[in-house]
């Protein structure tokens, strides 16, 4: 059996649709975090194999998904960050709660 | 490989010495050395705003480094220091409320995350390939999730900063997304290839391609609050402190914008009319009508701003629509404007706020007898944003729409239509407020009569002067429209 692009392209794509899905339905802030992550790792698939298989002269989009795992852990530690100091205020981490500023 | 391309991105590395700077005599300086720190930056900023305005920075045409991954010409260093003058402003505006007693101890750091940010719009600006684009936009979106998250003592302040970095960190997952489409399609990430590489692509892989194109436009529409990705806008401009409300609505609105003429126009140009055509004339007429309809009855003074500048983002995407140099121009003289009436306007709910801590438009009711200026001010900056004739704003949204209609298709007639239909809804709500400062009674909500700080007056006069002399004076625009050379 040969393993073509797509057996990678679709399940990242699932990927990313399931961190969508979680980031628009989950109430819990770390959760909604963790879908985040779900879908940034679906677009590092997705460059990675898109270079191996495509482009497989240059390394361009290697590169780019060494910055983007980068760029995604200084997010997610920012995040974790800020969703601490809501805690320490609100004692709570869940989004239904941050509605304070209505009008 | 050949040092000397370092010295094509001049403004950069002045930049990052000016940081470091500030940076290193805010850790090593002592407390009473501390407490110059605000003034410290604003000369410094002051005197690179001077720099980039000096011939040898501006350059006469287009320079490339590190094989055409930075570009930099005159237009570029134009909207540069553009964006400078309204971060200098900002920074003298947010001098007093660094030194209020809750951020004291820790003064310097809004100081150097606001620098940081501008570098990250900086790369934003110039890069020319997909990977030094997306560091600076990261580099400038995540210092201000910080920034917005800075009054510690505020449950609002911590509530905006977590709406802010998860709306900030999805649309960069979705931007990322759709950049991973176009890799697969083109092989390259340099803007030129993609372009070049676009012919070929687009007769075959259309679908694909605004699929891409889609998740792209969404991603910087996050970034811009265009409808319908502005969900995030109100609460985190309600939230954060005013001081960086402003430099959000403003400077990172600016740089955005520009970056997103670049993108659609350098590497998207090709597939226009088959791909993104229709798609951003809905986004226009949605982001102009929604947040105008939206600004109506809005009471908290931050929101409704929040909402005018989500209906101002409409009008700068209409002179990305204008492809000539006439719609480049307009667009970055639109900035400009923009910067000096939205500027005018938070100031004088900044200096309000850091008085009494009233930022309600019912407070504002009689508020030219117990404070005339601030009040004859914040008319200037509603009259300057609606676009009322002798003020800058008329002359803003007069080149927009002119550069837009050049195309001339029926289409674009009925988009500037329904533009300038929406610009006359806006009068009415900008009017509101000129009315409760004039026109109603004072009760006993009134802010009280007081006097603002020297630097909060000064910001002020350089917004006033601005909105006079850009309206009156028409080398500013002559002189942009010079140095745009297609």
């Amino acid at each position: 059996m040969d393993i073509t692009i797509l057996y990678y392209l679709v399940p990242s794509l699932i990927m990313f649709c399931c961190g969508v899905y979680g980031f628009i339905t989950r109430r819990n802030m770390i959760a909604m975090l963790i879908s985040l992550e779900l879908m940034l790792n679906a677009v590092d698939i997705n460059f990675v194999v898109f270079n191996r298989f495509l482009y497989p002269e240059n390394m361009e989009g290697m590169f780019f998904t060494l910055f983007a795992i980068a760029i995604a852990a200084a997010e997610t530690a920012l995040a974790i960050a800020i969703i601490i100091n809501v805690f320490r205020s609100a004692k709570n981490i869940s989004v239904s709660d941050l509605s304070k500023m209505k009008h | 490989m050949d040092y000397s391309q370092f010295l094509a991105m001049k403004q950069e590395i002045s930049l990052l010495v000016l940081f470091l700077l500030v940076f290193l005599s805010d850790t090593f300086a002592s407390n009473r050395g501390c407490k110059t720190i605000g003034g410290l930056t604003c000369v410094l900023f002051g005197l690179f705003t001077l720099w980039g305005f000096c011939p040898v920075v501006i350059g006469s045409d287009t320079v490339t480094a590190f094989e055409g991954m930075y570009e930099t010409s005159p237009a570029i260093v134009a909207i540069k220091n553009i964006l400078n003058v309204g971060v200098l402003i900002v920074l003298i505006q947010s001098l007093k409320w660094t030194a209020s007693e809750n951020q004291v101890i820790r003064r310097g750091e809004f100081y150097e995350l606001l620098l940081l940010t501008l570098f990250g719009m900086y790369l934003m600006m110039s890069g020319r390939h997909f990977l030094v684009f997306v560091i600076g936009l990261e580099c400038a979106s995540l210092p201000l999730a910080a920034m917005v998250a800075f009054n510690k003592h505020r449950y609002e302040s911590h509530e905006a900063a977590a709406k802010y970095i998860l709306t900030a960190v999805f649309s960069s997952a979705v931007l990322l997304m759709g950049l991973s489409f176009v890799y697969g399609l083109t092989g390259s990430l340099y803007y030129g290839h993609i372009a070049d590489s676009m012919f070929s692509a687009s007769t075959s892989n259309i679908v694909m391609l605004v699929v891409a194109l889609a998740f792209v436009i969404s991603g910087l529409g996050f970034k811009l609050s265009l409808v319908p990705f502005h969900l995030w806008t109100a609460d985190v401009y309600q939230g954060a402190p005013t001081s960086v409300t402003s430099y959000l609505s403003v400077i990172s609105k600016g740089s955005a914008a520009f970056a997103f003429l670049v993108i659609l126009w350098q590497v998207f140009g090709q597939v226009y009319s088959e791909a993104w055509e229709w798609m951003l004339y809905a986004l226009i007429i949605l982001t102009i009508t929604i947040g105008n309809l939206f600004a109506i009855r809005q009471q908290n003074l931050k929101r409704f701003l929040a909402f005018s500048s989500i209906s101002q983002a409409g009008y700068i995407m209409l002179g990305i629509i204008g492809d000539n140099a006439m719609g480049e121009a307009a667009l970055m003289f639109y900035i400009l404007v923009y910067i000096f009436s939205n500027l005018a306007a938070f100031g004088v709910i900044g200096a309000i706020e850091n008085n009494c801590g009233k930022v309600s438009m019912t407070d504002y009711n009689g508020l030219y007898k117990t404070n005339p200026r601030l009040a004859v001010t914040m008319m200037l900056a509603m009259f300057s944003l609606a676009g009322i004739p002798p003020f800058a704003g008329f002359f803003s949204k007069f080149f927009i729409f002119t550069s837009a209609i050049n195309q001339g298709s029926v289409a674009i007639y009925v988009l500037v239509l329904i533009a300038l239909i929406n610009t006359i809804i806006s009068l009415y709500y900008y009017l509101l407020v000129v009315k409760a400062m004039f026109i109603k009674e004072e009760d006993e909500f009134t802010v009280a009569p007081f006097r603002s700080a020297l630097t909060e007056r000064i910001g002020m006069w350089v917004c006033v002067a601005g909105i006079l002399g850009l309206g009156l004076v028409s080398w500013f625009y002559d002189s942009l429209l010079s140095v745009v050379g297609f």
